[in-house]
């Protein structure tokens, strides 16, 4: 059975505030649903909170590092889930129920299993 | 090509196309891949070439083609197998001996063939890709073929295709034909897509690519048989069919478009208009209650095609259709095109006025090419002048530019230009 990653794109924000506490019941309640088939995930901070980490000339290189994401975006990613699903269409209409295909979107991608 | 019947080796191609496409669907789902199947029926497709000429067609040629594609997947499993030490046989076994042509229930050949249709045309996959998918995979059109038929490298065709295939096979896309409440949706992605291919080919505007046309057709065709009574397919046949009916008089000598107006209906297919009013009237028997966009459009296009000439169209009867068709595909085109028949039921000053209450057309040439032939019916010939222009001036292939030239520079020549030529 493939797993997927389903990578949340919603917007940019400290999802602990309580402000989003909403939004965060929906997804225990997602989670709560989906208990069977998610194999792993996290939710992210903001990306005001990241540095992106380049090393200039390759490995061993001098280490450069930026403030922000990697890339700049309307709707950030802001979380993961990893979902075993029998097919790509079970995958899709799991994603459906996150709920930051509501207002965001969700990009599903099956993962790599080394070794299968 | 519409040679097929007459040269042999054409109708051979045809035969281990059509049936290459049935052994496929049904290698896809015994051994669950998509690419090592395509491949293995491509082989065993290239023997049938070979050797049938010489030694003369099979009596049961699907049967050959299964023994010969299987035989070749299970080959190229024991090599993969030998590597990772495991057993290839296990995963062919389900049809171990292979059955003849007979003993293999045609429902099953069905429902393998339709899940392939579904699979081809799933809404992950995008809609070029889609179209590229069902000429190689449903059609079995090499890949030269299909990037010969889309106007696309060889090359850059062939990697669309892989990618393609390892999005199916790495995202596992289902090999099934979708739940019934998920049926209607998916159904109309595959019928766009099919429509899709038949409008590149007839190419209503630029130049024709018969071959396309005919595959288009062959596919709807299969559709029917794999859901007979689907009114929706049965419009969009009926569709093809009354479009196509007119291939022959769509062009000038010269290669020009020539309008619907214009034509001489005397070269109008009459066999495929008999089979396509036939279905329309089928499709619409199935679909009392509420209209199939397909089937709607099929009996405008069947309007036109039993009216003895432009003038003595049934204007009244086309504008209900239109209204009805709005009712369950409203589209600005729709709209367009209803106005044009409100110009022909009520005078071009009617017809003007419907053309330019439709909103959001203003980047559409035939837009602004329906309110110059409208003006022109009017005398107005100096803003004829300049909706052509208007027309012109936007992004377009190059043989309706030629088209939209020629209408121009017939204006003012006395008469009018949508009734000359």
């Amino acid at each position: 059975m493939p797993t997927y990653a389903a990578m949340i794109y919603s917007k940019d924000v400290d999802w602990t505030l309580p402000e989003y506490a909403d939004e965060m019941k929906e997804y225990n309640e997602f989670g709560a649903a989906a208990a069977a088939i998610i194999r792993g995930g996290a939710a992210l901070y903001q990306t005001s909170t990241a540095t992106t980490v380049r090393v200039q000339g390759g490995k061993g290189g001098d280490v450069v590092t930026t403030d922000g994401p990697y890339a700049e975006t309307k709707e950030a990613l802001t979380g993961f889930y990893l979902l075993a699903c029998a097919d790509l269409d079970e995958a899709i209409k799991v994603a459906a129920t996150i709920p930051g295909a509501w207002d965001g979107a969700i990009e599903v991608r099956p993962i790599i299993e080394f070794g299968a | 090509m519409t040679g097929a019947d007459q040269d042999p080796r054409a109708a051979l191609v045809r035969l281990v196309r059509d049936e290459g496409r049935r052994v496929l669907a049904t290698l896809v789902r015994l051994i669950g891949d998509l690419p090592l199947a395509e491949d293995a029926v491509q082989d065993a497709a290239v023997r049938a070439l070979e050797t049938w000429p010489r030694d003369g067609v099979p009596d049961e040629p699907r049967a050959w083609l299964t023994l010969t594609a299987r035989r070749r997947a299970i080959d190229v499993l024991r090599r993969e197998a030998a590597r990772a030490g495991k057993e290839a046989e296990a995963m062919i076994e389900p049809c171990e001996p292979p059955p003849p042509q007979e003993t293999v229930s045609t429902e099953v050949g069905r429902d393998d063939l339709l899940r392939l249709v579904f699979t081809c045309c799933h809404p992950a996959l995008a809609v070029e890709t889609q179209v590229a998918l069902a000429l190689r995979t449903l059609c079995g059109l090499t890949v030269a073929e299909v990037g010969a038929a889309l106007l696309v490298p060889e090359p850059t065709m062939a990697k669309r295709l892989t990618r393609a295939r390892q999005k199916i096979t790495k995202a596992a896309i289902p090999y099934t034909v979708p739940a019934d409440h998920d049926l209607p949706d998916r159904l109309r992605g595959v019928l766009t897509t099919v429509y899709l291919l038949f409008t590149t080919g007839y190419a209503p505007t630029g130049a024709p690519r018969p071959a396309l046309v005919e595959e288009a057709v062959r596919l709807t065709r299969l559709l029917r048989e794999l859901m007979p009574g689907e009114p929706s397919v049965l419009g969009l046949l009926a569709l093809e069919l009354l479009q196509d009916s007119r291939r022959d008089a769509r062009h000038d000598a010269a290669g020009a478009p020539v309008l619907l107006a214009d034509q001489d209906r005397g070269r109008w297919r009459r066999e495929l208009i008999a089979e396509g009013v036939l279905l329309v009237g089928e499709g619409l028997r199935r679909t009392p209650g509420r209209p199939d966009p397909y089937v709607v459009q099929a009996a405008i296009a069947a309007c036109h095609a039993l009216a003895p000439t432009w003038t003595d169209t049934d204007w009244a009867a086309m504008l209900s259709w239109y209204d009805v068709l709005l009712t369950v595909a409203d589209t600005p085109v729709a709209r367009l095109n209803r106005a044009v028949a409100v110009g022909e039921l009520h005078g071009p000053a009617a017809g003007l006025a419907a053309v330019e209450s439709v909103g959001g057309l203003d980047g559409y040439p035939l837009w602004h090419a329906a309110r110059a032939e409208l003006l022109a019916r009017m005398d107005r010939i100096a803003e004829a002048q300049a909706a052509y222009a208007a027309a012109m001036a936007l992004p377009q292939d190059d043989a309706q530019l030629t088209h939209l030239r020629r209408r121009q520079a017939l204006l003012g020549r006395g008469g009018d230009p949508a009734r000359t030529g």
